[in-house]
């Protein structure tokens, strides 16, 4: 029995670069079928569909959606550990989770990923400094491999092949379920200090000293500010909170957890967006100015520290229907200046939505495409149709290669070939690792084909 | 496969010593580019050609094509894409403009003219077609003429070779809604180049260089329809209406 395809046009959360695929929605029993039956132009899987760009669609070919619920998913909690279909998003495990006081291991900026995605992504946090990656939690997972059978796979169980698949961008095969480790939480809230730093090399020197003293850090960078003041910024630094850090009030349910959403952009935003300049010097004025010079001890809910723009559904809408892209990079430490003369020229060209966030990277796991290295990662959102953004991009790439950096394949939506061959020097051996396991190629994407990754 | 500005990665001209089809490969070329194929007859004088294409990261390929040979069509992009993989962009810029006296004395060369403009560009473009659908994207543009809009006496056979091609390119994008394939019909008015030299311009007259432009601008927004330039859509609004009596009398040339 095998569901049912539909075609379909499909996009990532971006917006942009449409192809048409045929998708269905299946089940764990009915993957290996439609494995079977895929034509030439292969498969990828499908999650929730935001990676910004074309990692999740596959032209001319089939791509799978795994229907899976998260009544199935079990949690250890004498280990500390969560087995889950691949197909669960974290969204839904964080309502069965965090009343039983556990926590995903990593949380990126949107609850909307599914499991599966954030192996393949390898998805990283406010946490990448001290904990490292989606991937780093992994106990073990089952991937379903080009000749329909299933491989348990786990950091000591065919580690080459566990780690090539952490990162790998569903390129290795489809992933199952997974068993990952959580954190343990007293409570719902985090404990949040707060600093604002009135340039770049004061955000370089508070990030550098202070960051490790604290479970979770990222910063807001104004790009409006230039000149001197270039780096104005507001840095978020928390914990989660203790139970004798809560009001009495929050004390009586501290595990409390009702993410809510306040809004859904509708579909009838005009073509030309309304993110422009002027909406954004609103927004940053009212967002950093609100913010005091030093801050400890706010306390605010997971949903409002974790996933602010997740309380909006669709708000990838909002750029209009040119789309927008994610643009996110990472420069190893000592590269400063490189990361100084980016934001200067992002700032200058005023193509980007004038806030980006800044993180520190630590340690990079083993896995071959796993993006994190150590060093600063900077993200930026920009419009597809602001003129100039594409040969800015070009530039901006060149800086970030010599530099020693690479970028983000889950969100990557514009670079070319050689800049990934020489972000991620070890693209090779991952091939031959693919290969191995896919010798006749039935695991493609748009995004595997753009960029040469098979 | 094309990225988020829509920059495209593999370029096909099909009549590639066409100074409109060119301008166009020029106008897409940016670093995202890897390959453009150009198809003409005598690939081996057209190495002049590859030569000013060409870029660090770029391959430029000159291959040999013959349009009026319809039964190698298929054969033939087949070849390109077992070579470069999926095409983004494809043009159809192969034609005869002739000389429609020349037509007169001699319907054979008429009929060839026609065969070339029409039939053989229904060929390719339908082989393009079925390649576009079965990789869920590409982009076909298709080089058709102001000539075609209202058939003047000047140059009918021509005239009536584009009307064809470009009825027949409209229920071709209409077919392949929903594809991922898209059709972008160009209607050029009088351009200045080998196929026009020595001719007397006609009214807003353009360049390969302007056309491309239009051209460009037009995927880019996913238009499937553009003319260049964009005058002539107005000034052919009204012409195509315009009284037999009155049409005749226009110095259309």
């Amino acid at each position: 029995m095998k569901s049912d395809y539909s075609q379909s046009r499909l996009t990532g959360w971006g917006l942009t670069s449409p192809s048409y695929a045929r998708t269905a929605k299946v089940s764990h029993s009915e993957v290996g079928e439609h494995v079977k039956d895929s034509s030439g132009r292969g498969i990828v899987m499908r999650g929730l569909g935001r990676s910004y760009g074309d990692a999740a669609q596959n032209a001319g070919g089939t791509v799978l959606t795994l229907a899976d619920s998260v009544a199935q998913a079990v949690l250890d909690t004498e280990q500390g550990t969560l087995t889950v279909g691949a197909g669960v998003s974290l969204h839904d495990l964080l309502q069965i989770i965090v009343p039983r006081g556990f926590f995903i291991p990593v949380s990126p900026g949107t609850r909307f990923v599914t499991v599966g995605g954030a192996i393949a992504s390898d998805i990283h946090g406010k946490n990448h400094h001290l904990e490292g990656s989606f991937g780093n939690h992994v106990r073990r997972l089952s991937l379903l491999l080009a000749d329909g059978t299933v491989k348990e796979l786990g950091p000591d169980q065919d580690a080459p092949l566990f780690w090539a698949t952490v990162g790998g961008m569903g390129l290795t095969g489809i992933i199952l379920d997974a068993t990952f480790s959580l954190i343990r939480i007293e409570s719902s809230r985090c404990i949040v200090n707060t600093v604002r730093c009135k340039n770049i090399d004061e955000l370089f020197e508070e990030m550098s000293h202070g960051d490790d003293e604290h479970r979770y850090s990222v910063a807001w960078v104004d790009l409006l500010a230039t000149g001197a003041k270039l780096g104005r910024s507001v840095l978020w630094r928390g914990d989660h909170a203790r139970l004798s850090d809560l009001s009495t009030k929050d004390a009586i349910d501290p595990l409390h957890y009702a993410p809510k959403q306040i809004a859904t952009v509708p579909a009838l935003v005009p073509s030309f967006g309304l993110v422009n300049s002027w909406s954004s010097a609103i927004f940053n004025e009212l967002w950093l100015r609100k913010e005091p010079r030093r801050k400890v001890g706010t306390i605010k809910n997971i949903p409002a520290y974790f996933h602010p723009l997740d309380a909006i559904g669709s708000w990838n809408r909002l750029y209009g229907r040119g789309g927008f892209l994610q643009y996110q990079f990472v420069v190893p430490f000592g590269q400063e200046k490189t990361l100084r003369r980016i934001i200067e020229m992002v700032a200058v060209s005023k193509t980007a939505s004038p806030l980006v966030v800044l993180k520190r990277f630590g340690q990079s796991n083993p896995g071959p495409m796993s993006f994190p290295i150590p060093g600063w990662t900077l993200t930026v959102d920009m419009s597809c149709v602001a003129s100039g953004v594409s040969e800015l991009l070009h530039s901006l790439d060149s800086m970030v290669v010599e530099a020693g950096g690479r970028h983000y394949l889950a969100k990557d939506a514009h670079t070319t070939p050689s800049v990934i061959r020489r972000g991620y020097p070890r693209l090779d051996e991952w091939k031959a690792i693919q290969r191995a396991v896919d010798p006749s190629g039935v695991w493609q994407s748009d995004l595997a084909r753009r960029l040469e990754l098979i | 496969m094309e990225n988020a500005v829509g920059e495209v990665q593999n370029v096909l001209l099909l009549g590639g010593r066409s100074e409109i089809g060119l301008a166009i490969v020029r106008k897409l070329l940016s670093p995202s580019a890897r390959v453009v194929t150009l198809a003409c007859r005598r690939p081996d004088e057209a190495a002049e050609l590859t030569q000013s294409l060409s870029r660090t990261g770029l391959s430029v390929e000159a291959v040999s094509f013959d349009a009026a040979d319809t039964a190698g069509h298929k054969g033939f992009l087949a070849d390109v894409v077992a070579r470069h993989g999926d095409i983004d962009v494809a043009i159809l810029a192969f034609g005869i403009l002739g000389d429609q006296q020349n037509f007169d004395e001699d319907p054979q060369s008429a009929v060839s003219a026609v065969h070339t403009n029409y039939t053989a560009s229904v060929s390719a473009a339908l082989c393009l077609a079925s390649q576009f659908r079965q990789q869920g994207h590409g982009k076909l543009i298709v080089l058709s003429s102001v000539a075609g809009e209202r058939v003047r006496k000047a140059n009918f056979v021509y005239g009536s070779s584009k009307a064809g091609l470009d009825a027949f390119c409209q229920g071709l994008a209409d077919s392949l809604e929903g594809s991922g394939a898209s059709v972008l019909i160009v209607r050029p008015g009088f351009v200045h180049s080998a196929m026009t030299a020595g001719m007397k311009p006609a009214p807003f007259s353009t360049t390969p260089e302007v056309v491309a432009n239009l051209t460009v601008k037009a995927l880019n927004a996913g238009q499937r329809m553009v003319w260049t330039p964009g005058i002539l859509r107005w000034l052919f609004m009204v012409l195509r209406h315009l009284p037999g009596p009155l049409w005749r009398r226009l110095p259309l040339g």
